[in-house]
């Protein structure tokens, strides 16, 4: 008896205690917005000059922390930020003005000062990823607190500055000036300050919350007010699981890759950018990178067979279900398209044609000469090639499985297989892989972006950014250089060395552009209304919280959602 | 006792040093190179990713010789120091190990102890009295024959999708942030249910099936039959066989703890549960060596102190090995 009365004097005490403190802290629905598919892992860094890990906190650049344009992929034009206009003052000389009134999410002012301290961190430490951009800076300095001039010897590298522009996020000067190298470089950078519209508020290990900043300067300056005061930003165990949570409205923003979502659009459960295929707009260029090292990939006949035998229509109704585009033969986006030479691509493009495939293997001397239903090399060696990427990534490990299918097809002897990411990883960096696909050219400002992806040079033992199939055609690379170098306003002086750089690629194929991956986004107007989309009555932003996109549309968005009902 | 005591200990400390050797060596077996890879994700001008490599390199400590490396890995071990991770960069592993030790052990302690005792009770209940023994007897072997995983998305599939009474993932709801508060311990216990659920199941099968042959053997023995012919009553015989019973229940006990922890690893990536199980799964996908290593160290640590606890407990409990001990020393 005893016992009992004990253990009941106990629980009621717990309760007792449980209901002393107040309920939890909840967010209210009607003002926070959900959203996810930008994190692959749990949150560990807000530094802004950490880059990879930015997916896993994205709003660390664009929300809490902002650069001083936003660029606007749709438009192709710069947005004026807390810049209020850069100018370039001769073809040295770059000026910043910066809107008057700017601040710190702590109530500090925002000054030029705090520009130039950001931009020298670079020059200081090497380990901070626009380091590089010193080779062609001689100095950023604050004249006033409106004003900042950017100096460069030599050539600038125009295309690279600009991108950059709307990258680097600006840091304040008096928080960051006591830190230490190591704090700067690789810092977790806890409890971030910054300037933007939102502030950190939480994070536990599949979540980022961030909390509107009501005293923003763009409220004041702008008249631009984001409509939620929460945003939960979560990582989904699983694609299902999120695709379950916008179906049910729990989550309003997804951009997650999601392949059944077309039928889910087509009976109105949830809604895209385009009420139609593809549905999404594109994000960058699935590319198949050739080993130019390795017979027979080193061949140009045999590199273009093969982008005559491929089905990417297949690719995209198997591996896609519809949700993606085939890619012009240059591989520059939508957004780029005035970069594309159409003359150069009507007499060079290729598209699927087997017979044609099989012609250009017959001619180049590529035949079946042991009866095994794959050709052999000319001088009489077995071809047998394997085409990989990594286990897990469902949509290319379809891909992949066509794309062999494709090549066996026409009688090239190819293989599909999936290592882990880190063995795909080595063999990709340090090219022993034979063909793999590859899409790191993210969307920018400037076809350079993809250039420098696909002619990174010069060849080194490790490619890590870029030609994996080390491809050496000097020719191509001074052309890219140059390309760099060109000013961005000179239009027309770029598309002439796009041209060139086209005519060279799709001459000698050194990898072979397939499909545009989307820019995946779903939402479910349940709790807020007014996304972005292709209808005329809605906004046109890019509808994106991946890192790196929140200042190309995704912050917009924000401006322009109402709450239903 | 003391040599009992010095002999076993000698053991573990053997049997720890080997454990942290293979986790150390397994991981760098893997193919890939982590600094490439996470280097891999930002996507910069070549310039930019040599230099940063060798940053990154030397602030893992992996430029220089292996030998080198596990050394240092071995005098950073005694300092407590598990390194940086590289997957989180820049948090150190010890402090993601703590944020998700609570959650692995929140599912295990509870799990394992109570599948224990409500296991014994009631395989003890259940044995000699038919038709429990007829019902308890399938279902039992059934549970402890179901791998955790299995039963886990089985649990997950009825409860979670079908049913839609729980939910599926996580350890609390979108909405909330840990509090002491109602609300937020609700919804904690409500995400905590099925993985609790999927690993006390299985363990609570094993324990009762044990058990319930257990007392049948000591219930057949002599020393039952003569209290039996004595005249005594049977609640008091059942009460010693249980007892008796007891014993090989705990060094059960000790040899299950590694199967149970592997079990909740598998339980915990199956739910999503944020604990050390889950963490494994990521570390390993994404090449963190010294996530990795810190994970198994922790567990290793875990399970070599749970069967130290066990080990301690028998001699307390039965007194035979205490007299033996006595008549040693």
């Amino acid at each position: 008896m005893h016992a009992k009365w004990w253990k009941v004097a106990l629980f009621g005490l717990l309760t007792g205690l449980l209901g002393f403190f107040a309920l939890g802290q909840q967010f209210p629905r009607s003002e926070t917005l959900y959203i996810s598919g930008a994190a692959w892992g749990p949150p560990s860094d807000w530094n802004p000059f950490i880059t990879w890990s930015k997916a896993n906190t994205s709003g660390t650049v664009g929300l809490i922390y902002e650069p001083l344009f936003f660029y606007d992929p749709l438009r192709d034009e710069l947005i004026p930020w807390f810049a209020e206009s850069g100018t370039w003052k001769g073809e040295n000389l770059f000026e910043v003005k910066l809107r008057e009134g700017l601040t710190w999410q702590d109530g500090v002012p925002l000054t030029a000062e705090d520009v130039a301290f950001t931009f020298e961190l670079g020059k200081k430490y090497p380990a901070i990823w626009f380091s590089p951009m010193w080779d062609y800076l001689e100095s950023v300095v604050a004249v006033g607190d409106r004003y900042v001039e950017f100096s460069f010897k030599g050539t600038p590298l125009y295309q690279e500055f600009e991108n950059n522009l709307y990258n680097i996020a600006i840091v304040p000067k008096h928080i960051w000036e006591g830190r230490t190298e190591e704090e700067i470089a690789s810092g977790a950078n806890e409890n971030p300050i910054g300037s933007g519209a939102y502030r950190y508020h939480s994070h536990s290990s599949d979540r980022n919350v961030y909390v509107r900043n009501e005293d923003w300067w763009g409220i004041r300056l702008l008249g631009l007010k984001p409509a939620p005061k929460y945003i939960v930003d979560i990582r989904f165990a699983s694609n299902n699981v999120a695709l379950g949570s916008l179906l049910k409205g729990e989550l309003d923003l997804s951009n997650n890759f999601l392949p059944g979502i077309a039928a889910l659009v087509e009976q109105g459960y949830v809604k895209t950018y385009l009420p139609e295929p593809p549905y999404m707009l594109s994000a960058n260029t699935a590319v198949l990178f050739l080993n130019t090292t390795k017979k027979p990939m080193d061949d140009p006949a045999f590199r273009k067979a093969l982008a005559h035998a491929i089905n990417v229509d297949d690719i995209i109704k198997y591996a896609f279900a519809g949700l993606v585009e085939r890619a012009n033969p240059t591989g520059l986006l939508p957004t780029l398209s005035k970069y594309v030479d159409r003359e150069v691509v009507e007499e060079l493009g290729f598209t699927y044609d087997p017979e044609k495939a099989k012609m250009i293997l017959a001619e180049a001397g590529y035949a079946d000469i042991d009866g095994d239903g794959f050709v052999e090399a000319p001088d009489g060696s077995k071809i047998s090639l394997e085409v990989t990427c990594p286990y897990g990534w469902t949509d290319w490990m379809e891909a992949i499985r066509v794309i062999a299918q494709s090549a066996r097809a026409v009688g090239i002897d190819l293989e599909n297989k999936t290592p882990d990411y880190g063995a795909w990883n080595t063999a990709l960096v340090s090219g022993t892989f034979d063909m793999t696909l590859n899409n790191w050219a993210s969307l920018s400002n400037t076809p350079w972006t993809l250039y420098n992806l696909l002619f990174n040079h010069p060849i080194r033992d490790t490619m890590g950014s870029g030609n994996f199939g080390r491809y050496d055609n000097p020719e191509a690379f001074d052309l890219v250089d140059e390309l760099a170098a060109t000013p961005v306003w000179d239009t027309e002086g770029m598309q002439a060395i796009c041209s060139r750089i086209q005519r060279i690629m799709l001459t000698d194929l050194p990898m072979i552009p397939l499909w545009y991956n989307g820019l995946w986004y779903q939402y479910n107007d349940a709790v807020w209304t007014n996304f972005p989309s292709a209808a005329e009555d809605t906004p046109h932003w890019l509808p994106c919280t991946w890192a790196g996109y929140w200042q190309m549309g995704g912050l917009h968005a924000l401006f322009e959602l109402k709450p239903a009902g | 006792m003391k040599r009992y005591l010095t002999r076993k200990l000698a053991i573990y400390i053997l049997t720890f040093f080997l454990a942290v050797t293979i986790d150390w060596v397994i991981p760098r077996f893997m193919p890939g190179d982590p600094v490439q890879t996470m280097l891999s994700r930002a996507n910069l001008r070549a310039e930019a990713v040599e230099v940063m490599r060798g940053y990154y390199l030397k602030a893992f400590g992996l430029d220089v010789p292996v030998w080198r490396q596990y050394l240092n890995f071995w005098v950073a071990v005694f300092h407590g120091d598990l390194g940086v991770s590289v997957y989180l960069f820049p948090k150190p592993v010890s402090r993601v190990i703590m944020e998700a030790v609570p959650y692995s052990l929140a599912l295990l302690i509870p799990a394992t102890v109570l599948s224990w005792i409500a296991g014994n009770k009631f395989g003890a209940f259940a044995a000699r009295r038919k038709w429990l023994d007829n019902t308890l007897l399938p279902v039992g072997y059934l549970l402890n024959a179901t791998p955790y995983m299995w039963l886990g998305i089985l649990l997950a599939w009825a409860f979670g999708i079908a049913l839609g009474w729980f939910p599926i993932a996580g350890a609390y709801g979108f909405d909330r942030t840990p509090s002491l508060s109602l609300g937020f311990i609700l919804d904690f216990l409500w995400h905590w249910f099925l993985p609790f659920a999927s690993l006390f199941l299985v363990q609570f099968g094993g324990w009762a099936i044990g058990m319930r042959n257990m007392v049948i053997y000591e219930l057949e023995a002599d020393y039952s039959q003569y209290l039996e012919a004595l005249g005594t009553p049977r609640g008091l015989i059942r009460r010693y066989a249980f007892r008796n019973a007891l014993l090989p229940q705990i060094t059960g006990l000790a040899l299950q703890l590694g199967v149970i922890v592997a079990g909740s690893v598998v339980t915990e990536i199956v739910f999503s549960y944020p604990g050390i199980g889950y963490l494994i799964l990521q570390a390993i996908q994404n090449q963190d060596y010294f996530l990795i290593q810190g994970c198994f160290l922790f567990i290793i640590i875990g399970v070599l102190l749970a069967n130290l606890v066990v080990d301690i407990v028998y001699i307390v409990v039965d007194p035979r090995t205490r007299r033996g001990m006595m008549g040693e020393s």
